[in-house]
């Protein structure tokens, strides 16, 4: 469907803070902007003063907005957040291919398939049902205390494969969502066709499911960015721990503050995005007719 | 040649507690093209289906060729490989250029080169009066054009046997005849069909044998003409009657 909505070769698509409305737009012109700018300058300013005056700021900026911890905590934050970076890519890549094929097998008809049906089915109930720092702790103290022969000993291994198992489970039922919204007729379709059933999915319902479920999937990619910050339990030193650190050392939570920005940057344009391509979407479904 | 190129056996279909077909029987000699005629919910598009085995019979048997294609371990994918089926509502994949459409199920199923498979499709949709549209998408087709795009899709795998199923029925009036053609085209060609239609000046025209059901009964068979102008049940000339008034057949 790629290259041939009008909507978008025509030009203007959604704007990134939500949907343009062209007419809107342009009947109010500078004038609306220039409005909408000085009556956010003077709302935020207001809370702001309300904010800066208080009682209670000079505590509050002590505490968390201290220029100088702030430096101080900064360059081990970031090096532990770019680990966070680094194992939400990985993770993303790994979810992202077992989820679809966990799913697929889902997909499978005919009581020939009902032991792997049964399989991911079980897979997906039970890894639902566990609170993913529950599996966290589990496999990323658990697995290095049985010292087992020739299995890995590190800690962000087994907390990163943690967090891959449990994004799986919830992904796959994303991609599960979108097969089934593929209508029967296009599986009928290529069945008539003599493809065999992976065949029909491979080619036929999984290209257009995925297309459906992208905005889901992207939602997740908002969570994981975050989520992967829950391995600090293990004591791996990413963001997260890092500022736990500098806090443990200084008493003072700028580093927390500073994790926090770090975390920001990433997950606000990444909503963002998500959202802008899924407004883009809905306008080219629209546009085709459904 | 000696067995008829699809033959039906008492075949039964119901689905739950009600029944679609009803112990149908109905000889396809080859080259032959059978018209199914009768109302909706007649079990038209049921019989085809159990035809390409989408839908699983209850009782009864299917011959291929003189072969059971519905005896126990026949693997439906070898007997669809053998024959087209073409819906109602066209079931391009959206996702595929024309040509990719086309060329899916050679290539995947029936193993051929990409490049045998494409001129193939080239010279298929060239014959049809469709090689400018070869790489649109389905989406920015008239639905006269998915529908034939359909058609040449089932032919591109060489099938011994099209069915169709109410082609024409979700097209504007203005687009039915360029499907219609098509459907002539192949008949000149020689091509076995069964077809599921509501067009009975069609069915009239280019039938060598229609078949009235009702209520999952094939009540009355025969040439066209005796079919259309001496049918021998009161139902065949109640329905008749009815479509005749709606100005369906003139």
């Amino acid at each position: 469907m790629t290259e041939r909505s009008s909507v978008d070769r025509l030009g203007r698509g959604p704007g990134l803070f939500g949907p343009r409305r062209r007419s809107v737009v342009r009947e109010e012109g500078a004038r609306g902007a220039l409005i909408a700018f000085v009556s956010t300058v003077i709302f935020l300013g207001f809370v702001l003063w309300v904010i800066l005056t208080s009682d209670a700021w000079p505590a509050v900026q002590r505490q968390f907005f201290n220029w100088t911890h702030f430096q101080a905590a900064w360059p081990s934050v970031l090096s532990g957040f770019w680990l966070d970076i680094r194992m939400f890519m990985l993770a993303e890549v790994l979810i992202l291919a077992i989820a679809l094929i966990v799913a697929m097998i889902r997909a499978l008809r005919g009581p020939a398939f009902f032991p792997l049906r049964l399989l991911a089915v079980t897979f997906i109930d039970l890894i639902r049902g566990v609170p993913i720092i529950l599996l966290i702790l589990l496999l990323g103290f658990g697995v290095p205390a049985l010292q087992l022969p020739g299995v890995p000993r590190s800690e962000l291994l087994w907390g990163l494969t943690a967090l891959v198992i449990s994004y799986s489970a919830y992904t796959a039922e994303v991609y599960r969502a979108g097969i089934e919204s593929v209508r029967e007729s296009q599986r009928m379709s290529a069945r008539s066709l003599g493809l065999t059933q992976v065949q029909t999915l491979r080619y036929v319902l999984v290209p257009q499911a995925i297309r459906n479920v992208i905005p889901a999937l992207l939602n997740g990619f908002v969570s994981l960015q975050k989520d992967v910050a829950l391995v600090f339990v293990l004591g791996v030193r990413e963001g997260v721990r890092e500022a736990q650190i500098y806090n443990a050392h200084t008493f003072n939570y700028t580093g927390y503050i500073a994790a926090t920005i770090l975390f920001l940057l990433v997950s606000v344009p990444l909503a963002r995005f998500t959202d802008w391509y899924t407004d883009r979407d809905r306008r080219r479904k629209q546009a085709v007719g459904g | 040649m000696n067995h008829p190129k699809l033959e039906l056996c008492n075949v039964h279909k119901a689905f739950d507690s009600k029944v679609v077909l009803h112990d149908v029987d109905l000889a396809v000699q080859h080259h032959e093209v059978v018209c199914l005629i009768g109302a909706s919910g007649s079990g038209k598009s049921t019989l085809l289906k159990c035809v390409n085995l989408l839908v699983p019979i209850d009782g009864g048997e299917i011959f291929l060729e003189g072969e059971n294609i519905t005896a126990p371990g026949v693997n439906p994918n070898l007997v669809r490989q053998r024959m087209g089926i073409v819906f109602q509502s066209f079931n391009l994949f959206p996702h595929m250029s024309v040509l990719d459409n086309i060329t899916l199920s050679p290539r995947k199923v029936h193993g051929l080169d990409r490049s045998a498979a494409e001129e193939r499709a080239r010279e298929l949709l060239d014959r049809f009066g469709l090689g400018d549209k070869i790489n649109e998408y389905p989406d920015r087709l008239s639905g006269g054009q998915q529908q034939r795009v359909a058609i040449i899709r089932s032919l591109a795998i060489d099938p011994e046997l099209i069915l169709l199923d109410e082609v024409t029925s979700a097209l504007d009036p203005e687009l039915i005849a360029e499907v219609l053609n098509i459907i002539r085209d192949l008949k000149e060609i020689g091509m076995t069909m069964v077809i599921a239609t509501h067009e009975m000046g069609f069915a009239r025209d280019v039938a060598d044998q229609v078949c009235f059901l009702d209520n999952g009964v094939i009540l009355e068979h025969g040439p066209p003409d005796q079919i259309f102008h001496k049918p021998a049940e009161a139902r065949t000339q109640q329905f008749l009657q009815r479509i005749i008034e709606a100005g369906r057949l003139s």
